[in-house]
């Protein structure tokens, strides 16, 4: 019951989470919640007992792909905001 | 208007998408598998060299994925680093001083070389494995290098080329001289299995990390500076 009760709440916190990443308009916001989702995805994977692709998850969709798209999203606002300042901007 | 059109086929072409998944689902699950493969698994286990079935799979059985997975991959680092500015690796202002970032990183990065030492040894019998434990090192090197620490042999030069390539070409290099051997592309003699195995994941271990961390180093870095895109941002 309680296993049960685990995967329905990583279950709901996945969409939950996914549907965050899809509608943030914030782009850090969005990078952030993506995060949090890889993380909640290695967790399943855990739950699927396939620990290898946890591992891989956590490290590599987690991680290294949060932190590239932290990047990514700092010099995309930094562009935007140059934009705006300049009037042209649309979004 | 536009936007409810938009979003309606979207949602359509997501619908029909998830409809098409459940379809083939169902499809494959009425056929019977003709082999029971994790029982096949099982049985030849022995001879793949190492105790991890995921590893003997992917290191082993099929390992022709694996190398081209690689050979993707440092295709990947490749087309990152040549768009990317390189001038910026000697940028001084990069070098942040920051104290709490220098001090974590003492405790860190020891830690996380060790981990990645740990995971690449216990993809033997245990998950675990080179692409785990190269994102660990790569992890560990963005650590350094958000610590300011100069990391010279990312500059385009031979080391950077020769990281990149290390793990595709001894992996090529074992798969030619096995077919050269008298044996298939890529099967290893049995009683060699585990040590090419080893070397072989030591080797991709480097080359991935090396291709994670290029690309993270090669990305553009101060755009906020540069005179037409952020002046006044």
């Amino acid at each position: 019951m309680a296993e049960w009760l685990l995967d329905i709440v990583l279950v709901i916190a996945l969409l939950v989470t996914a549907g965050s990443v899809l509608w943030s308009r914030d782009l850090f916001r969005a990078v952030v919640f993506f995060i949090a989702f890889g993380l909640l995805m290695a967790l399943a994977w855990v739950r699927l007992h396939a620990p290898d692709v946890a591992l891989a998850e956590a490290a590599i969709g987690a991680g290294l792909t949060g932190v590239l798209l932290l990047d990514a999203a700092r010099h995309l606002s930094n562009r935007k905001s140059g934009r705006k300042n300049r009037g042209g901007g649309q979004s | 208007m536009n936007r409810v059109l938009r979003t309606s086929l979207v949602a359509s072409a997501c619908l029909a998408f998830v409809a098409g998944l459940a379809f083939v689902i169902r499809e494959i699950s009425a056929t019977a598998t003709p082999v029971d493969l994790p029982a096949r698994l099982a049985e030849n286990l022995g001879r793949s060299g190492v105790e991890n079935p995921v590893t003997a799979v992917l290191l082993n059985f099929r390992s022709y994925d694996t190398l081209l997975e690689i050979g993707v991959l440092v295709i990947a680092g490749i087309a990152g680093i040549s768009v990317a500015r390189t001038s910026s690796l000697e940028d001084p202002e990069l070098r942040t001083s920051d104290e709490l970032l220098y001090a974590l990183q003492r405790w860190l990065i020891p830690l996380m070389l060790l981990l990645a030492g740990y995971l690449l040894w216990a993809g033997s019998d245990r998950p675990g494995g080179a692409f785990q434990a190269g994102a660990v090192l790569a992890a560990s090197g963005i650590l350094m290098r958000l610590g300011g620490i100069p990391m010279d042999f990312l500059r385009p030069g031979l080391m950077l080329r020769l990281g990149l390539s290390l793990g595709f070409a001894v992996f090529l290099l074992v798969a030619v001289a096995s077919a050269l051997h008298g044996g298939e592309f890529l099967a290893y003699p049995p009683e060699l299995a585990k040590t090419l195995i080893v070397v072989i994941e030591t080797v991709l271990t480097l080359s991935i990390a090396m291709v994670l961390l290029a690309l993270f180093v090669s990305a553009p870095v101060n755009d906020a500076e540069e005179p037409e895109e952020g002046g006044s941002g």
